[in-house]
């Protein structure tokens, strides 16, 4: 694990400012790693778009600032990979879908923007389940994902090119998108770090919506300070974005590294009752299990927390997203941009649509589409999307009364380790259920880290552990984060890492 | 919770705009059922009492001070249409045939 690549950002930032190393020197190494495990019949599939030659201008200008003593950041020159939901300028944006395919979008998102205004290189687009629509990866337009740690597995989803590109090295830093666990449960299924800030703490102006009261921008990472780093770069209100919180969260990558010195004395840890039980597979609750008696013995004060309206958040979840999916992916309608395909004969603007629709869209894109017409039809709506509000309210009161007597909420990321790809291609609901633990965050707008708690004693897999925290209190998540995976880190004597990309590039 | 039937799927994608073939009908019909039948769950959970939540962070209407900033040019508004002409979007036509 000498090279370049098996450094974290922090490590490269330090190099880079050190003068060990030039950022055309690392932009070329994790090309590298791209060029040798992205395609082929073995590749990961993780990115969908690779710039190598504008990574490397990026890269070029980043080391002249630096030989000038001039960088934009302190993460300048560190290269990042951008999950294809976000609008970059120049580069092809198609949110997995063939309904954007070949799509240029002539602005840059806003996180975009602050990447390029802080001199990153940006790698390329990576996969990701069509308009983030999957906990597997498989639903994107352009193949699956692999899994770094067994490539006949899924990396979880939909964020899965982005977790699987930091897994296998090829990028130290990603963007991702979550609406209800898209970039903590690939986390949990590739052994990294995801982070889902709080609602509006990052601006989501350029990302093509999946959700709007669900959806937000945050980082994978290999470690907590990554994460932490690269939150407070893409963080802060944005006047484009109009429910983006107003201020910057400040304070993340101090929190990450006093935390990573292990003391806990004093922060309560509440373990959610409901969820726990036989959805939980046996080796995911052991690592779980075994993190607990970790911050127990880092001096966090761990009790059980009930937040009963939790079993009603996937139902509520599964109402509320389509509907908001059903009305935003309206705009792809064939006349300003996008897929068009033309019937024969003289077809309306409206045939058009029907045709075109139904060829760019995914079937679970269809399938959310329908549901949350269904949902909002008149007749219906009060019993479903009415009703959905409602068990949002009831968990928003949860988490507040929960927060009163513990600081931060637990449980494991995910119910179980990585499937084998196609095992629940064609069964939705059981793709939902990964999303039991993950959803209640994005429902609330509260901020949910995933932090590697070790690997399965069935399969070998990563497992997950989630923290929560209260609206704003991102912080926190870093403060515990850091330390149970310092804590962890040494216990096995090392970061958890797949093991066949690890070798690689030594 | 009733069952949707298939030409009930058939509307509803309909009135999505999305031509499904009988396949596809098929296909998606009973998963959209199975799918229905694990969020009717929430039916009765929530009283009259509970106020619904649109959004979890409560926000009022949001002003910006109405200046005026470089927005995009024709040609890059344009850059992603299917067809275009003379500076705008070109589109079939947009009335039926008895209209």
């Amino acid at each position: 694990m000498s090279s370049w690549i098996h450094k974290t950002a922090a490590e490269q930032a330090d190099a880079l400012a050190a003068g060990e190393v030039t950022s055309v020197e690392l932009v070329q190494a994790h090309l590298d790693q791209i060029a040798a495990t992205n395609d082929g019949p073995d590749g990961l599939n993780s990115f969908l778009h690779v710039d190598a030659e504008g990574a490397l201008v990026q890269a070029k200008a980043s080391d002249e600032r630096r030989a000038e003593g001039q960088p934009l950041h302190p993460l300048d020159g560190v290269p990042i990979a951008i999950k294809d939901v976000l609008a970059t300028k120049g580069l092809p944006t198609t949110a997995g879908s063939k309904i954007l395919e070949g799509w240029v979008p002539p602005y840059d998102g806003t996180v975009t923007a602050k990447i390029r205004a802080a001199g990153l290189p940006i790698l390329g687009k990576t996969n990701m389940d069509e308009f983030a629509m999957g906990s597997a990866n498989e639903n994107s337009a352009y193949g699956p994902v692999r899994n770094p740690w067994d490539r006949t597995r899924i990396p979880g989803g939909s964020g899965g090119g982005s977790a699987a590109a930091v897994a296998a090295f090829q990028a130290p830093l990603a963007i991702g998108s979550d609406t209800g666990g898209s970039i903590r449960q690939p986390g949990a299924m590739t052994g990294t770090v995801g982070v889902k800030p709080t609602y509006g703490s990052v601006s989501r102006y350029g990302v093509i919506a999946l959700a709007n009261s669900l959806d937000q921008l945050g980082p994978c990472t290999r470690t907590v300070l990554d994460a932490a780093l690269l939150q407070e770069l893409i963080g802060g209100h944005d006047p484009l974005d109009s429910t983006s919180v107003p201020g910057k969260l400040e304070g993340l990558v101090e929190a990450a590294r006093s935390g990573a010195a292990g003391d806990l004395s004093g922060v309560r840890i509440g373990i959610v009752t409901e969820l726990q039980g036989d959805a939980w597979s046996a080796p995911v609750v052991e690592r779980f299990d075994e993190a607990i008696e970790v911050l127990r013995g880092l001096g966090a004060e761990i009790t059980e927390v009930s937040l009963p309206s939790f079993v009603h958040a996937m139902a509520a979840y599964y109402l509320i997203l389509p509907a908001e999916c059903s009305s935003n992916l309206a705009k792809f309608d064939a006349m300003r941009y996008g897929l068009r395909v033309t019937p024969d004969g003289s077809p309306s603007a409206e045939e058009v649509m029907r045709v075109s629709r139904d060829a760019g869209f995914g079937d679970e894109v269809k399938r959310r589409i329908l549901i949350g017409t269904y949902a909002l039809s008149s007749g219906y709506y009060d019993a479903y999307y009415g009703q959905a509000q409602k068990i949002r309210t009831l968990i928003i009161e949860d988490f507040k009364k929960a927060f009163e007597s513990v600081d931060l909420l637990v449980s494991p990321t995910a119910p179980t380790t990585a499937w084998a790809l196609g095992e629940k291609t064609d069964d939705p609901l059981a793709n939902y259920l990964q999303d039991l633990a993950t959803i209640p965050a994005n429902l609330a707008g509260v901020p949910g880290i995933s932090v590697p708690s070790g690997t399965s004693s069935a399969d070998g897999l990563p497992t997950g552990i989630q923290f929560l925290a209260p609206v704003l209190e991102d912080a926190r998540l870093y403060r515990v984060g850091a330390a149970l995976e310092a804590a962890l880190t040494e216990r096995w004597g090392g970061r958890i890492v797949p093991s066949s990309y690890a070798q690689e590039g030594e | 919770m009733s069952q949707l039937s298939r030409d009930e799927v058939a509307h509803l994608a309909d009135l999505a705009r999305i031509d499904l073939d009988d396949a596809e009908l098929d296909h998606l019909a009973p998963q959209l059922n199975v799918i229905l039948e694990a969020v009717a769950s929430i039916q009765g959970v929530a009283g009259a009492d509970v106020v619904p939540t649109s959004h979890p962070i409560p926000m009022t209407n949001v002003f910006r001070e109405d200046v005026v900033v470089p927005g995009l040019t024709p040609e890059q508004a344009l850059s992603g249409a299917p067809a275009s002409e003379d500076q705008k979007f070109s589109v079939p036509r947009i009335l039926g045939d008895e209209q």
